[in-house]
């Protein structure tokens, strides 16, 4: 089992026609990802690699039951795009884009609250779930399909801890890239709420890094809420204070949001938590066995 | 992005929020000159980004323009160092000359994102010219928080939390109204992620006014606001990050000795952390990017190496956007022309993994090639402190 992406998914790409989106399309498609559409104003009508596009997202879930929608819209208007796959009321929406102003999301997030629509992102990897379906940009090969759900701030050391685990022969049920914005539409809390639900989930790898709470509000969920093993990862402990560390929401404010503070709540949670990096794919293989 | 004082001031001004009358100025001649024009007792301060300007010297008071000018003499060109600046200082190119103000009152205005709640927070307080964290720590009731939501914006009933909550006096809401809601407004149309008024201060003669003022930035909304873009002062922000922004690299300059290149925010950290782990320094966070090109790979080397505390380079790349071909292809060309003579551990994962690695073995250099980021990281500390002769 998996949560959020499988064999149901219907994906229609916003951006398709563009490099990246074309580039990505492809890759979700070879991976054996339902790819039913593509949204490029201007397009619609014609056919990009075999795929139908639209003007319109609302045009491409009429026609072709689109329902999840992956977002490759450049910064500048890729809040409209979610805005508008939002108001076509796509139920799972993954926007890939980085750079987007925080203030457009603040909007976006209001938008989204009331609204049938789950917004993963922005600023992500995407969701795959091995062996069912890719919805993003993850190099597919890397991995297995199995128990552990994975959820993570990060994308390529979202890769890192998934090679680990795929060496060691722990498969994943669904690998979640929530993304490294500091305004986003799906939290660790709701991926950890999703995965506790998911029968086909034996254990959680989340892996978080320094600037905001959501970390802290992970390890309150999992005290009270999550009855499988949850082994945590958090990137930062050698980050400098008041410096965006690349990502945008990745940065420790007037004090606030070190890896250590979020270290010591999770711990008190009783989330294992991993020292290092190299260290993430047999904690879990420890924590299983634990 | 950061701007002085003087700048965030003009902004702030233009949405109606009052602020002292001053000029900048660039020499002590200018200084002097800008006194006589206020006219009566004025202050001297010095314009960098950092705070904590005032203990450090940065804050002088001139009775007349000769005191203006003999201030400005010292303080331009100096270099202040506050405890934000860090031991190296920040030079001081200009200085902002105010008209000197009669304080009866100092209060703490200022507007943040709550990322919890994904909305922007109005934050005030009686507690003012002091440090907001601290009393955030000691005195959290002293503030007061006044979200706003995106559906309703600012409304009137959010600014009379705010008036009536800083106890300002009747005579001066209606002016506290028009305060915050000038910030609101700069905070909204030039999509900042701080403004901060710090003290906001009633004067003796009954007036509200923005002693100090700090305007930062959201960087991913800059394309859309050219003007403020034009602020930007390359002075205070580190060369090799300078540099590095041309190309559109992610580089922060720390203090160790060992030379990362990582693609992926997330696996920079991590990769930074686990240096450390294994006994190193890491000596700068880099993040090349998901579709970095052999070119800006070059980019992203030679910025790397221009940095001489640099003893060893630990390369970490997993492939996924990013191919470890044209990896391989950008160090091989990269070493090559830039004569790169320091000992390179690379370590690749991902899509065309094993091209890329034969594209290393075939080039003829002495790369280290490391499996996993444990032996890529024991590698390059090692490597880090041996080499201490060469390169």
């Amino acid at each position: 089992m998996s949560i959020l992406v499988d064999k149901k998914t219907r994906l229609v790409v916003q951006g398709i026609t563009g490099k990246e989106g074309t580039f990505h399309t492809l890759a979700c498609r070879d991976y054996g990802t339902a790819v039913v559409a593509g949204v490029t104003p201007g397009k619609g009508g014609k056919r990009h690699e075999g795929i139908p596009v639209f003007d319109t997202v609302r045009e491409a879930v009429a026609k072709e039951r689109a329902n999840t929608a992956m977002i490759f819209v450049p910064p500048a208007f890729a809040a409209d795009a979610i805005l508008e796959a939002i108001d076509a009321a796509v139920p799972l929406v993954v926007c890939i884009t980085e750079g987007i102003p925080t203030l457009d999301m603040v909007r976006v997030a209001r938008f989204l609250g009331g609204s049938g629509t789950r917004l993963i992102g922005p600023n992500c990897p995407g969701i795959i779930s091995p062996g069912k379906a890719k919805v993003g940009i993850m190099p597919g090969h890397i991995h297995k399909r199995g128990k552990i759900g994975v959820v993570s701030r990060s994308g390529t050391l979202t890769y890192e801890a998934v090679g680990q685990l795929t060496r060691l022969g722990l498969g994943q049920s669904t690998c979640v890239g929530i993304g490294g914005d500091p305004v986003i539409g799906t939290s660790f809390v709701d991926c950890l709420g999703l995965f506790e639900d998911d029968p086909g989930t034996q254990a959680i790898l989340m892996i978080g890094e320094i600037g905001g709470t959501a970390e802290e509000e992970a390890a309150a969920f999992v005290k009270r809420h999550v009855s499988k093993p949850v082994i945590g990862y958090i990137a930062g402990l050698t980050a400098p204070p008041g410096r965006r560390m690349g990502h945008a929401g990745a940065i420790i404010s007037g004090g606030k949001g070190t890896a250590a503070e979020k270290i010591t709540a999770m711990r008190r949670a009783g989330i294992a938590i991993v020292k290092s990096p190299a260290g993430m794919g047999a904690a879990v293989m420890k924590a299983l066995r634990g | 992005m950061k701007i002085h004082e003087f700048q965030a001031k003009a902004i702030l001004a233009g949405y109606g929020v009052p602020v002292p009358r001053g000029e900048v100025a660039v020499t002590a001649v200018e200084a002097r000159n800008a006194a006589e024009r206020l006219g009566g007792p004025v202050v001297v301060k010095a314009q960098i980004h950092a705070g904590g300007r005032g203990k450090a010297g940065g804050v002088v008071l001139a009775s007349s323009p000769g005191e203006a000018e003999t201030a400005a003499e010292r303080l331009i060109g100096s270099r202040l160092v506050t405890h934000q600046t860090g031991p190296e200082g920040s030079v001081v190119k200009r200085i902002l000359v105010e008209e000197r103000t009669s304080v009866a009152r100092e209060l703490y205005a200022g507007i943040v994102l709550d990322r919890k709640a994904a909305m922007p927070v109005i934050m005030a307080s009686r507690a003012g010219g002091m440090d907001i964290e601290e009393v955030a720590a000691k005195h959290p009731e002293k503030i007061i928080k006044v979200a706003v939501d995106p559906a309703t914006q600012l409304q009137a009933f959010h600014t009379r939390q705010l008036v009536f909550g800083l106890e300002l006096p009747q005579p001066l809401q209606s002016a506290g109204v028009e305060l915050f809601r000038g910030l609101y407004r700069a905070f909204q149309e030039k999509d900042c992620s701080l403004v901060e008024v710090n003290p906001l201060v009633i004067t003796a003669d009954n007036r509200l006014l923005a002693l100090d003022a700090k305007l930062t930035f959201d960087d991913n909304a800059l394309f859309r606001h050219p003007d403020v873009q034009a602020l930007r002062d390359l002075d205070e922000e580190s060369p090799l990050e300078v540099e590095a922004s041309k190309f559109g690299l992610s580089y922060i300059k720390l203090d160790g000795t060992v030379g990362c290149m990582v693609n992926g925010a997330g696996l920079a950290m991590a990769t930074m952390d686990i240096v450390k782990l294994a006994g190193g320094e890491p000596a700068n966070f880099l993040d090349v990017g998901g579709g970095a090109s052999a070119e800006q790979i070059e980019h992203a080397f030679r910025i790397l190496t221009s940095d001489g505390s640099v003893k060893a380079v630990l390369i970490n790349i997993f492939g996924g956007i990013l191919r470890c071909d044209r990896l391989a292809e950008g160090v091989i060309h990269a070493v090559r022309s830039l004569q790169v003579t320091l000992p390179i551990v690379i370590r690749m994962e991902g899509t065309n993994v094993e091209q890329g690695k034969r594209m290393l073995r075939e080039a003829g250099l002495n790369f280290i090639t490391a499996d996993g980021m444990q032996e890529a990281a024991e590698k390059a500390v090692k490597a880090s402190r041996r080499s201490g002769v060469h390169g």
